[in-house]
């Protein structure tokens, strides 16, 4: 589904330019779940936005289902956003002035969808989140985790293949942060394509496997055992002071 | 995405931000309100002056005491005018067949009283002509009698409040009121006309002429109106006039107007007051477009997630473009809606408390302020709008 040939993405600083991705080659195939891991700085919001076609890389080769993304114009890759591709957000980004439903109907609403057809739909979605209960709640009357359900909802609700979340947990508490991991699973599980950027083990290890960076590049691929070892590692870290 | 998505998307996003869009609206109202209300003014003052006027014979000519240069020697420089006398007046009659009527007036203010009751009223004194000069009507009894010019009779002819303040309710044909030391007799009462030309035809008393010149102690007559005959040109009988008066008089001493030239000359300049209004008015309105802008662009930075957020979602560029504009365009237009409402108060307003200013918004003001409204919200908004649209979403999406 995703190939990535030589990718490279520089942002201009000054008379200078940062190499956020220097030469990523990739392939993430249809329903799999996959990690991006590393430390901060590494580029991994990076890989995610030219993934997702907010960005497009500077060098090197996208291609999305076959396409090349670098080849499209504006009004394509807000196509393929719309159609495609699912945001899951650190920071919820949640239309403040909108009740959770509004929210999740956003989508649909730009998209041209009948307002019967999106309330019926959207009304799914939170069911799939176990919010159908909150609807009408605006955002700052949720809690974090469920800010981030609606989240979900919201992204998946115009049926995308490709759902990508940057820290998705990175804002909540643990048991907060299990339920959306589950819900995210279980999309996976009926056949989403999952990419998380994280750098907690614990969410990393419940990916089919893992993608580590380090200043730009990809510097490790780790299998599923591997996943579970490195959070096995940081289990024990965090028992023993 | 459907008109109706798209606006209820832009309402909820202004009521997201109440205050600052109250206050953009209210920017525009006042400027809108600024535009209807003095353009009102404007058209009331000059309707004002064209009611004042009208009902009063178009041909008539105006003759006043004393030459005002406007070109020329220095005013005064032939020293004090002559008089304008009933003898000049005589002649005018007896020699210019194009002249039809001839009201000569002596005028001052006076106390009239009957018993205990009394009144400051203004005192005219004219001849039988002036009732048909000003277009009034009688109401009761007659009016004062044709007879020589220089035979005063005691004779008066009230006005309506006149009479109902001295004689409340009773008749007062034949009854004798003083005017200041003079018993006079009442023949007659006007019609009620309210005013004209800025004289309140009700509180008023009509004397004969030579009466009110012996009785104010003057020796020239404060003006003279004559009615041209319809046939006679005005230029041409304002020389002969003219003429007839030098040759009388030795000098060309004295002023004739047209009533004709006297209201476009008003007209003109009230309705020059009515544009400078108007454009006093617009600049208002332009600073309240420019609120408006600055509305939209704050609006635009607070929620720059926002747009990044939509850009996530799939939401095109013109759509941003339309959603930032249709807010901007729903602004304009709710606050010029509003502003019609708070002008059409206000004038409402000035309405009852100066019920002569038949004021009310000319229809081209009211239109021109909604569209220049419309034309700099909307103008105001498309910047901000572009900007919006043109925002990267991965930085936008960086910030919470
Ligand atoms: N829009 C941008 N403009 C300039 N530099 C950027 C931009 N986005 C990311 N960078 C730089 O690229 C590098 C990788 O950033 P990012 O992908 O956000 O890292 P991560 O998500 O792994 O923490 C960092 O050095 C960051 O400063
Ligand atoms: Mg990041």
């Amino acid at each position: 589904m995703i190939e990535l040939e030589k990718v490279c993405r520089s942002f201009p600083l000054g008379d200078e330019r940062v190499h956020a991705l220097v030469d990523v080659d990739e392939q993430i195939r249809e329903g799999e779940h996959v990690a991006i891991m590393g430390p901060s700085g590494s580029g991994k919001s990076t890989l995610l936005n030219i993934l997702g076609c907010l960005d497009k890389p500077s060098s090197g080769i996208y291609k999305l289902d076959g396409r090349e993304v670098g080849g499209l114009d504006e009004e394509e890759l807000t196509d393929v956003r719309r159609h495609q591709i699912g945001f899951v957000f650190q920071f919820f980004h949640l239309v403040p002035r909108l009740t959770a439903l509004e929210n999740v109907e956003l989508p649909m609403v730009f998209a041209g969808i009948s307002p019967a057809e999106r309330r019926e739909r959207a009304m799914q979605a939170m069911t799939r989140v176990d919010m159908n209960e909150r609807v009408g709640h605006r955002p700052d009357q949720l809690s974090g985790g469920e800010r981030q359900r609606v989240a979900i909802a919201r992204a998946t609700v115009m049926g995308p293949r490709l759902l990508l979340a940057d820290e998705p947990t990175g804002n909540l508490d643990s048991v907060s942060g299990r339920q959306v991991l589950d819900l995210l699973e279980g999309m996976n599980h009926r056949g989403l394509t999952l990419i998380v950027v994280t750098h907690d083990p614990a969410v990393a290890r419940r990916a089919d496997r893992g993608l580590v960076m380090t200043d730009g590049k990809i510097v490790r691929r780790l299998e599923k055992s591997d996943l579970a070892a490195l959070a096995g590692i940081a289990d024990a870290a965090e028992v023993s002071p | 995405m459907s008109a109706r998505d798209l606006l209820s998307f832009a309402i909820q996003s202004l009521l997201g931000h109440r205050l600052r869009s109250a206050l953009s609206l209210l920017g525009m109202g006042v400027g809108v309100a600024a535009v209807i209300l003095l353009t009102a003014l404007g058209e009331g003052a000059r309707e004002y002056v064209s009611t004042q006027f009208a009902n009063i014979g178009s041909n008539l000519l105006i003759v006043i005491p004393g030459k005002t240069e406007t070109t020329g020697a220095l005013p005064g420089m032939g020293g004090a005018p002559n008089d304008l006398t009933l003898d000049d007046v005589q002649a005018i009659q007896r020699r210019l067949r194009q002249v039809r009527r001839v009201a000569p007036i002596a005028m001052a203010t006076a106390n009239v009283s009957r018993g205990e009751l009394s009144r400051q009223v203004a005192v005219i004194g004219t001849t039988s002509d002036f009732l048909e000069v000003r277009n009034l009507s009688l109401g009761r009894g007659r009016f004062l009698p044709v007879s020589d010019l220089h035979r005063g009779a005691p004779l008066a002819v009230i006005g309506e409040k006149v009479a109902e303040e001295l004689f409340a309710g009773q008749n007062p044909l034949g009854q004798v009121v003083r005017i200041d030391a003079w018993r006079m007799r009442v023949i007659g009462v006007l019609a009620p006309r309210g005013t004209q030309v800025g004289v309140d035809i009700d509180d008023i008393v009509l004397i004969p002429v030579a009466t009110a010149m012996r009785m104010f102690n003057r020796s020239s007559l404060f003006r003279v109106i004559m009615e041209v005959r319809a046939y006679a040109d005005l230029d041409a009988t304002t020389d002969a006039v003219t003429a007839l008066l030098a040759e009388r008089h030795g000098e060309e001493d004295v002023t004739i107007l047209s009533q004709d030239s006297v209201v476009s000359t008003l007209e003109d300049i009230l309705g020059t007051l009515t544009l400078v209004l108007a454009a006093i008015a617009s600049i208002s309105l332009s600073v309240a477009g420019i609120g408006i802008m600055n509305v939209m662009l704050v609006s635009v930075s607070e929620r720059t997630s926002e747009v990044g957020l939509l850009k996530a979602l799939g939401v095109s560029q013109g759509q941003i473009v339309a959603a930032f504009l249709a807010e901007a365009t729903l602004l304009s237009l709710t606050g010029g809606l509003l502003g019609v409402a708070f002008g059409w108060t206000g004038v409402l307003v000035v309405v009852s408390i100066y019920p002569d200013l038949p004021a009310h918004p000319p229809a081209w003001a009211v239109g021109a302020a909604l569209a220049v409204a419309m034309g700099v919200g909307m103008i105001f908004g498309v910047l901000p709008a572009r900007r919006a649209a043109r925002l990267d979403p991965i930085m936008a999406l960086a910030r919470r």
